[in-house]
């Protein structure tokens, strides 16, 4: 075995062999990634409201682009109805709870990925 | 070829027909990048799912059950009012023969490897729904919004859901309401922590409805 094979083996099979899990146990998934799997369905690919599920829904899901219903929002209720659904706010039983799916810190991503998605502050408090 | 293929067991027609897409060896994808990549549903606990005359009728004549395919965001692209179906990217699924389907449907069925989930819960068909069990299922937790009750109401992400009373189990439908992650981790069904008695009645609402044959 020369150098150079003793490189290959250390750079291409032992690095993600070695680094993988903890990346990805660390990290949990990416907030765009999470929002396409599990919002867009309601919510839209373009995060408009104008989902594939909505023709039958009596409640329309919130327009996540619309500067001003999300700016009269908290970052703290953002993370509310994400977790605990609509119910929780009083609001529609169609917007689900998420919280045995996301974890409390991609759900603070999901917030921090909706605020660029409205390019809006939420409201003090 | 045509002599050995007919002595062919369904664990062996499993392994050369199915495999591609089909996981028959778990575990459930833990990460997003592996649900990306699933083609098919998990079929290693098909026979802790799904009632096996429903799969060997099935397969002798495969119909959609899912409106948007596997991965809905994969096969969707924006419309006018809302984002649609690209049913361009949906490919039927194949079709087995009488024998072929009976042989693989029975060696589906061994693969139990979740027992003590099912030996966990209860499935009490007396808990009668009433005329209550749509208004449950649409307003209270809001199932439509993903799941269609008829062939044309309801939502498109998910499976169809009147004809689950035929197709699964009712010991797992009752379980993967409870807990749609204990079986599949990175599932888009969120848990609605539906309480009991309501989740019998969900279960015996759905088998009610399969009962209206909207698929015939
Ligand atoms: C099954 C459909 C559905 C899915 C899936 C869904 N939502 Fe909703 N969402 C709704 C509906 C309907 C409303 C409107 C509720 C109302 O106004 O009563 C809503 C409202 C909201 C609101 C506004 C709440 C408020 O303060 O008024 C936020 C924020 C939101 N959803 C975030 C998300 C996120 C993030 C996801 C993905 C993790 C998601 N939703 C997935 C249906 C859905
Ligand atoms: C090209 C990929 C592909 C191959 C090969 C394939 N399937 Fe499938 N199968 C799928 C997809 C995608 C679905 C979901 C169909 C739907 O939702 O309408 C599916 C659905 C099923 C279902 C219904 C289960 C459910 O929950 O929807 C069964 C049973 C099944 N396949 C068995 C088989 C068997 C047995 C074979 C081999 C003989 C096989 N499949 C080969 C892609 C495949
Ligand atoms: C946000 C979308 C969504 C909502 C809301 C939802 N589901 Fe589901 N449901 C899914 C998905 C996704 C699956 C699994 C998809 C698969 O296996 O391909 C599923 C699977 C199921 C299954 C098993 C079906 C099968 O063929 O494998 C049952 C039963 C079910 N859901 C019942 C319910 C009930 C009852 C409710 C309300 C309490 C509900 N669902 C709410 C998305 C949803």
């Amino acid at each position: 075995m020369n150098k150079w094979f003793m490189f290959l083996l250390a750079t291409f099979s032992l690095t993600p062999l070695l680094l993988a899990p903890f990346a990805s146990a660390e990290a949990g998934e990416k907030a765009k990634d999470n929002y396409r799997v599990y919002c867009i369905q309601c919510h839209g690919m373009q995060g408009d409201g104008m989902g594939l599920n909505i023709r039958d829904m009596s409640v329309q899901p919130r327009d996540h682009t619309d500067v001003k219903s999300m700016a009269s929002r908290t970052d703290t209720e953002l993370f509310k109805v994400i977790k605990e659904g609509g119910v929780a706010i009083n609001k529609s039983s169609l917007m689900p709870p998420w919280g045995d799916t996301l974890s409390d810190d991609e759900i603070h991503d999901l917030v921090q990925y909706l605020r660029t998605l409205c390019k809006c502050k939420g409201a003090n408090g | 070829m045509p002599a050995a293929h007919a002595g062919e067991t369904g664990a062996a027609l499993l392994q050369q027909r199915c495999v591609a897409c089909h996981d028959l060896q778990g575990p459930a994808p833990t990460t997003l990048t592996q649900l990306f990549a699933r083609k098919a549903p998990d079929l290693f606990y098909a026979g802790n799912k799904y009632q096996t005359a429903w799969v060997a009728a099935w397969l002798q004549q495969p119909k959609r059950i899912r409106p948007a395919g596997m991965l809905y965001l994969d096969h969707i692209k924006p419309g006018v009012k809302r984002d649609m179906v690209d049913s361009s990217t949906l490919k039927p699924h194949m079709a087995l023969n009488n024998d072929d389907a009976n042989k693989v449907a029975h060696a589906l069925a061994l693969l139990k490897p979740y027992n003590d989930r099912i030996k966990a819960v209860s499935h009490d068909p007396s808990i009668s729904p009433g005329p209550l069990g749509e208004m449950l299922f649409d307003k209270i937790y809001g199932c439509m919004a993903c799941h269609q009750i008829e062939p044309d109401f309801g939502g498109l992400s998910a499976p169809e859901i009147f004809t689950a009373g035929k197709r699964l189990q009712a010991a797992y439908m009752l379980s993967y309401i409870r807990s749609p992650q204990a079986w599949d981790a990175k599932t888009w069904m969120p848990n609605k922590h539906v309480s009991s008695p309501n989740d019998q009645k969900l279960v015996n609402y759905i088998i009610e409805l399969s009962k209206e044959n909207f698929d015939e």
